[in-house]
């Protein structure tokens, strides 16, 4: 090829000089732009500080949005200044050839390098995040392994169907209630499940989400912080209703917390007694007891 | 590395097509076609019925699947014995030799209605067919931004809106799998690679005619109660549904097996149909990712397939593998379906990818940069996209331990996803720019892309998972990879290679104005839903709270606006094409990839006289006094390409 060929603005001197002054228009873009993230719109994400979990799923969503713009600014700006400048102007030629290089090794290695250490610095941060805060307030099935390690957590178990949830008290003589109320400062372990088909507690406000599953108990830990309601919808798809089943519940005080499950217990005694027996999930009967949806005429029914 | 395979008349033609030969109306088309598929689902239909007489449940049941599914797999059978797909096969069972033919000759515009054998006129048919099909889909998602106007007042009832949301995100994610591989995959790979053929011109063939039937099943689905249980299908509800689901199982089955056939012809073309000289190392670039998507295809729709097979047989046979309260699992299904579904999202991306770093280097007249780590990328996005399939299910109550192992694949996928961005930037350094409308398509492609990668960090990371997860964040981040990838690379590639196919020019002023107004909208419709999802809301929902209302009429507005951007261009696309029809000129964007030194365009039946010799890589835009990319282009250089004197 011919460099000779090439005006002024596409030579190598030429943009060598303004390599240094495009990283540095990037450098001090990218710098403002991090910083409003992260001390303006950061405080004000969501999903909240409402627990632990929510304040962990907040900071970890600051975290990664501060890193957002120095990607953003690094690609449009050389991408802008690319097409400002070496737009074909009127008069060019706009089928003379440009440059003349396929590839840069010096580019491409700092290209590999610096994207698989980024890559792999997200996934160490994403892991540590998911530790700590013991499953980050995600579904961890059956059988969890990063717990909170504290004796004697609140047990609220959550059943979901077709089309609102309910919600078993263990500790509270296995009452079953339609709303939730939870006590601040407390730890909380959510045992979801479902009688029919999949759905998921999402608790926004909580920083818990975990999918119901029929005869799998899916394990969410959380632990309050912050009084106030928090909304429950279900995220997984779950027939015609699915965008109506939603409830509020209410993190209150602890002495609020005992009178209203105490007062629920009394309440619900009578209908207590005629529950199956708490467990941690529940076969639908084949009879069309607790919650079947199989018609009457199943062939298995009689089995 | 070869050649030309085809029988001592050296036209590669290839014997058994219908469409030869005189018969009137009752020569096979897609009336034909129409005639036996309904004589066919009748069958179908009457055997299921037969079948089950006597089974109390089905009979009570008030639908029976066995028979709605038995009247599908007949129409099926029927609309391709009527298309005359089955005579070759059936001759050849029998020991006859099918008569030899000449269907890639074929003139006039009802050869687009028939199943025939040559692979320009399967790239057209499938051109129209996405169109249809992505328009299609396309009022179906107005119709949900429409319901979503309001928090409370709705439009649809719920059921007719979660049949409304199952069948375009059904449709959309099913049909644009093949959005690039279908037209230009099969129209224009087989040019750009120098051969006269595809390898399976039957495969090729019977892929596309699969898609309007598969189509027009899906679609039926809406008017027998639709299927509540949206694209993913997720078991037992799917299980638990009525025969509207079976529709989706047929439809999408039909819509895999279109895939496995298309991908099986394109790689076995891309290895062996190459014209000498075409190395791997000249392979253009949209070859490497037609190869990549092919064989991802191949190894990923039949456990699809495998998955909506267990699916038929719990809601006919009446077994219990998708439902624990038998013995089977419901996780099964998550599984098998995520296996195919994530692969799925990178057959969508792979070929915009391709698409995007083919045609920038001829607008920036610089050879594509990094040409090697551009088919890296695509071969690394093809491998790893079989390895994260359970970031789809990190709430669903799977084993805790995956969830790190996944989330590093997740984010490892970054990586091959940042090498198009190497070549994009690369390839722009120091280039020669015209901003023409491909090129502005492409360049719309890396714009969008760049929010979809992102927030994809945000998707794959496990902690923030939990709030976006099923949210309407997770809906913006897909629409921006896929809507904003694929289809906007996909419009650019029409208004690239329209000249090539159809032998007119169209408008670069109404290409800019429909490539501003959809690029605008776009952002406008779904930037929005970022924060909508951020702040509490599921997907697939009619009802919200009322706080996102504006929101979610922004977003609505938008939506409209962006349909009349669409709609603008399928108008003037007729337009130009049926009425102010403005010749090309040869080679309008001064390409040097093969495809556009053929005789003339359209390309002729064979597409060239012999067999090319390739001299050089075609992206050598920066050398001047390169090699010409083929012995063919001094021969044909200077004919007029349309025919004029």
């Amino acid at each position: 090829m011919s460099h000779n060929a090439l005006d002024d603005s596409r030579s190598v001197e030429a943009t060598r000089k303004v390599i240094p002054k495009l990283i540095a228009l990037w450098i001090v873009t990218s710098l403002i732009a991090s910083l409003l993230v992260w001390f303006v719109l950061g405080p004000h994400l969501p999903p909240g500080r409402m627990t632990d979990q929510a304040a962990g799923a907040q900071f970890d969503i600051r975290f990664v949005s501060t890193l957002v713009p120095p990607v953003l600014f690094f690609i449009w700006i050389f991408f802008g200044y690319s097409l400002i400048k070496w737009r074909v102007k009127p008069g060019e030629d706009p089928l003379a050839p440009a440059a003349d290089f396929r590839g840069n090794s010096k580019a491409q290695g700092a290209w590999y390098i610096i994207t698989t250490v980024v890559v792999l610095f997200l996934a160490a941060f994403g892991t540590y995040y998911l530790v700590v805060p013991a499953g980050a307030g995600g579904g961890e099935g059956p059988s969890p392994i990063w717990t909170p390690g504290v004796k004697n957590m609140l047990q609220v178990q959550v059943i979901a169907q077709q089309w609102r949830f309910t919600y078993r008290w263990p500790q509270f003589g296995g009452m079953e209630t339609t709303s939730i109320f939870l006590p601040v400062n407390t730890e909380i372990q959510f045992n979801v499940t479902s009688l029919d088909v999949i759905h998921d507690f999402w608790a926004y406000q909580l920083g818990v989400k975990a999918d119901a599953n029929p005869d799998v108990n899916n394990v969410a830990f959380t632990k309050t912080q912050q009084l106030g309601r928090f909304t429950v919808r279900c995220d997984e798809l779950c027939g015609v209703w699915h965008g109506a089943m939603y409830n509020y519940g209410y993190v209150v005080s602890q002495a609020q917390f005992q009178q209203w499950a105490t007062q629920m217990e009394t309440q619900n005694a009578a209908v207590t007694k005629l529950l199956p027996k708490y467990s941690t999930t529940y076969t639908p009967s084949y009879a069309g007891n607790g919650g079947g949806y199989y018609p009457p005429q199943d062939p298995n029914a009689n089995l | 590395m070869a050649i030309d395979y085809s029988k001592a008349t050296g036209t590669g033609s290839s014997s058994g097509a219908p469409g030869g030969g005189g018969g009137g109306l009752l020569k096979p088309s897609i009336i034909t076609a129409i005639i036996g598929g309904v004589i066919g689902w009748l069958v179908g239909h009457w055997i299921g019925n037969s079948f089950t007489q006597g089974y109390q449940q089905v009979q009570g049941s008030g639908s029976n699947d066995i028979a709605e599914i038995l009247g599908y797999i007949g129409m099926v059978i029927g609309w391709f014995a009527g298309l005359g797909a089955l005579n070759y096969p059936i001759k050849k069972m029998f020991g006859a030799e099918p008569e030899a033919d000449e269907p890639v000759t074929e003139k006039g515009w009802t050869k687009y209605f028939r199943y025939t054998l040559d692979h320009k006129t399967v790239g057209v048919q499938y051109l129209f067919g996405m169109l249809i099909y992505f328009f299609t889909a396309g009022l179906l998602a107005l119709a949900i931004r429409t319901e979503l106007l309001s928090p409370t007042y709705h439009i649809w009832s719920p059921d007719t809106y979660i049949e409304i949301v199952g069948e375009h995100g059904t449709m959309m994610m099913m049909m644009m799998t093949s959005v690039v591989l279908g037209p230009f995959g099969n129209y224009v790979v087989p040019l750009m690679i120098g051969t006269k053929r595809v390898a399976f011109p039957r495969l090729e063939a019977l892929s596309f005619w699969f898609t309007p039937i598969s189509y027009f099943i899906l679609l039926s689905g809406l008017w027998q109660g639709g299927f509540q249980s949206g694209w993913t299908g997720y078991a037992p509800l799917s299980v638990q549904q009525g025969v509207g689901q079976d529709t989706y199982i047929l439809g999408f089955g039909l819509q895999g097996l279109s895939m496995v056939c298309a991908s099986t012809n394109i790689v076995a073309t891309i290895i062996n149909y190459r014209a000498p000289g075409m190395s791997w190392s000249r392979l253009p670039v949209m070859g490497w990712s037609m190869l990549s998507l092919g064989f991802t295809m191949i190894l990923s729709i039949p456990v699809l397939i495998d998955g909506l097979y267990v699916l038929a047989l719990d809601r006919t046979a009446q077994t219990a593998l998708l439902y624990s309260g038998h013995g089977g699992s419901s996780f099964l299904w998550e599984n098998l379906f995520w296996f195919f579904g994530h692969p799925e999202v990178y057959l969508l991306a792979i070929p915009g990818f391709g698409l995007v770093a083919e045609i920038i280097p001829v607008f920036a007249r610089k050879p594509v940069f990094a040409y090697k780590t551009s088919a890296a990328g695509f071969i690394g996005l093809a491998i790893l996209s079989f390895f994260v399939w359970q970031h789809h299910l990190f709430q669903s109550g799977m084993n805790p331990d995956m969830r790190p192992l996944f989330m590093l694949t997740t984010e490892l996928i970054s990586i091959p996803t940042g090498f198009i961005y190497l070549v994009g930037m690369g390839t722009l350094w120091r280039a020669r720019i015209r901003l023409t409308t491909p090129m502005l398509f492409m360049l719309g492609v890396y714009f969008n892309f760049l929010f979809g990668g992102l927030t994809g960090v945000y998707v794959s990371d496990v902690p923030i998972n939990v709030t976006v997860h099923g949210s309407f964040f997770v809906m913006a981040h897909f629409h921006y990879t896929i809507m904003g990838g694929v289809i906007f690379a996909f419009f650019g590639a029409i208004y690239y290679w329209t000249p090539l196919v159809t032998g007119y020019q169209l408008s670069e002023k109404l290409g800019k104005i429909h490539f501003w107004t959809m690029i605008v909208f776009f952002n406008s419709t779904f930037m929005p839903l970022f924060a909508v999802g951020l702040l509490g809301m599921p997907r697939r929902v009619f009802e919200y709270a009322h706080r996102l209302q504006f929101l979610n009429q922004w977003v609505s507005v938008s939506a409209y606006l962006l349909g009349a951007s669409l709609l603008f261009f399928a108008i003037t696309f007729v337009w130009q094409l049926a009425v102010t029809r403005r010749p090309t000129v040869r080679n309008p964007w001064g390409s040097r990839s093969l495809e556009w030194f053929v005789e003339s365009y359209p390309p002729p039946a064979y597409n060239f006289k012999r067999v090319p010799v390739v001299l050089s890589w075609p992206y050598e835009y920066g050398d001047a006094n390169a090699l010409p990319v083929a012995d063919i282009v001094n021969e044909t250089k200077d004919l007029d390409p349309v025919g004029r004197a």
